[in-house]
């Protein structure tokens, strides 16, 4: 498969041992390149920021001003009333609850299952894997979209449907957990493993004990992703979910915005609210998305 | 494993596929997850697609008349090719814009790169829902910022909700623009991977930088490329979401896609099976959209 051929290439070239250098006879054209390429970067940037900021802005504005011409940027009188509407009228909080519970659970399960399955598929040499490997890559094209009526039935039947846990279960298992892990094992050394068997190691304790730790970095990046998959999930947990006590953030969201007459001071502050979680943990976390270079690790 | 006569001592058997019980041990959590809700359903799925299933009660074998009744359904093929438009459309623009910004980001002469950075990532950040709440906010048609600075420069306002081609290029823009931090990230980490050497040696015979983008960096990054368009195409083929708060699928029923045809077939009015066989259907198209990129890849990548 062609995902597992990336890692290669860092064995190949040393390309990433001075990575700063870059081009390093260009950097005296200094100021005269700078210009044009700092110009492209914060006009893109502006093009991909206003969108954000507008919605913002606009969710501080009173009701009655937000269709108010002419449209200004900053709002007039900033209030918070539309989240306080939005928390207070649909349920939100209870929404917030759900999703968190959701978020963590799936997160964690996600992490450590990702793990063992990523560890065992790069450094164990067994038929059988291959043919899960293969399996899983299957799961890619059979998305729970495409599955949507017999995953449902298969739910059902095993009791979970109207619970969290028919959420969390089926979203456990992704194959970019395992592809992710996959390829941070690979560029491990073959030779600390062997080195620990001939040091009387277990097989299971080399994993605990070596191996977990070193992959710290990849199971932050997988936490993140994980994380912001579950809290946006909308579809599963729309089919899954009866009781409006166990609706999902993004559940509320859409009823809020599905209603024949939108109000849109309570759907803006919904919507910012729900945004809030993931960009704190976003902003903690930066470096390990930003970075989400799978090869960091033992290679420099 | 693998064929090898009993007393072969000489040639030891390669030395990690000894070991059985550890990796089953790592992988027990995965399988069982695998067979309960990837295996079985795609089987039921399957076999419910050969049937009139409702979700409840007795069902017969109704042989091929799912699929047959799929290929008259001119509400199938509508959302089929409104799927189709919507991936064309969409992964190509995300393409170009996310390795552009990669680009721009990588380049050392840019000032102010991890504080842009944030801003071509928060959009990915945010649900599909979310979004279209956003993007719906800003090209609503009496109220919208975008129709008001139209009108501002002395246009009419164009009617981004009621015409169904211009509703669709809405989103199709609201999902780039989503989901460049994803695309960017993959193209970020690729090009910082191509060997610096190769650009200090292009340098030295006078590439200029588009040369070089074009003659190291493109080649090089083609296994990444070839993964950014392979997840946006999957994902654009499954896009519910972002229609169902950006517009509903509307106006009227004009941006149905797939996904939601299914969901409405399956749930809304409960022929499982039929829905099964608009599954299976979807499912054909992405494994052949696979296929197809792999034999590319394997081609570019062999030439």
């Amino acid at each position: 498969m062609t995902t597992t051929d990336m890692p290669r290439k860092v064995d190949s070239g040393s390309g990433r041992a001075v990575p700063k250098k870059r081009l390093g006879g260009a950097a005296s054209g200094g100021f005269r390149r700078a210009v044009p390429a700092t110009t492209l970067l914060w006009v893109l940037a502006a093009l991909y920021g206003l969108p954000v900021l507008w919605f913002v802005l606009s969710s501080f504005k009173p009701a009655g001003d937000l269709f108010s011409l002419p449209l200004t940027l900053f709002p007039e009188d900033p209030t918070v009333s539309g989240y306080k509407a939005a928390w207070d009228s649909a349920n939100f909080s209870q929404y917030f609850i759900n999703t968190t519970i959701v978020c963590v659970i799936a997160t964690i399960l996600t992490v450590g299952v990702s793990c063992c399955t990523g560890y065992a598929l790069a450094k164990y040499d067994n038929k059988w894997l291959k043919v899960f490997f293969v399996g899983i890559l299957a799961t890619t094209m059979l998305p729970s979209e495409v599955m949507l009526a017999p995953q449902f039935l298969v739910v059902r039947d095993l009791g979970l449907y109207n619970s969290l846990a028919g959420i969390i279960l089926p979203a456990v298992l992704t194959a970019t957990g395992c592809f992710m892990f996959r390829q941070f094992f690979l560029t491990v050394p073959d030779e600390l493993i062997e080195a620990a068997r001939i040091d009387g190691a277990r097989e299971l304790s080399i994993f605990l004990r070596i191996m977990v730790p070193i992959s710290r970095p990849i199971m932050l990046t997988l936490a993140i992703l994980s994380f912001q998959w579950r809290w946006n999930d909308y579809i599963w947990p729309l089919l899954m979910l009866n009781d409006p006590g166990k609706f999902t953030v993004q559940i509320g969201i859409q009823s809020l915005v599905g209603a024949q007459n939108i109000n849109w001071s309570v759907v803006l502050g919904g919507s910012v609210i729900s945004m809030i979680p993931l960009i704190v943990v976003f902003l903690v976390f930066q470096r390990y998305v930003m970075n989400a270079d799978i090869n960091a690790g033992l290679k420099d | 494993m693998t064929k090898r006569a009993p007393d072969v001592s000489a040639s030891p058997p390669r030395s990690r596929s000894k070991y059985t019980l550890a990796p089953l041990v790592l992988i027990a959590a995965n399988a069982v997850l695998f067979a309960l809700f990837f295996v079985w359903p795609a089987v039921i799925g399957l076999v419910y697609s050969f049937t009139n299933y409702t979700g409840v009660g007795a069902f017969q074998f109704v042989g091929l008349d799912n699929y047959s009744h799929l290929f008259g359904d001119s509400i199938f093929f509508d959302a089929l090719t409104r799927t189709l438009l919507y991936t064309v459309l969409f992964v190509p623009l995300n393409f170009v814009f996310s390795l552009l910004i990669a680009n721009v980001l990588v380049s050392k002469h840019a000032k102010g790169v991890s504080v842009a950075r944030v801003f071509f990532f928060i959009p990915w950040l945010l649900s599909p829902i979310v979004v279209g709440v956003l993007w719906r906010w800003l090209f609503g048609e009496n109220f919208g910022l975008v129709n008001y600075l139209i009108e501002k420069v002395g246009g009419s306002a164009v009617p981004w909700q009621s015409n169904a081609d211009l509703s669709l290029i809405v989103v199709v823009v609201a999902a780039s623009w989503a989901w460049t931090g994803f695309s960017m990230l993959l193209f970020i980490a690729a090009i910082k991977n191509v060997p610096t050497s190769y650009y200090e040696a292009a340098a030295l015979d006078g590439a200029g930088p588009w040369r070089q983008f074009f003659s190291i960096t493109l080649p090089s990054i083609a296994p990444t490329s070839f993964i950014v368009i392979l997840l946006n195409t999957i994902h654009g083929m499954k896009e519910y979401p972002l229609f169902a708060s950006l517009n509903n699928g509307g106006p009227g029923t004009s941006n149905n896609l797939l996904v939601q045809y299914i969901y409405q077939t399956g749930f809304k009015s409960g022929q499982i099976g039929y829905a099964s066989a608009a599954s299976f259907v979807l499912m054909l198209i992405l494994m052949a959209v696979a296929f197809m990129q792999l034999i590319v890849n394997r081609r570019v990548e062999n030439r």
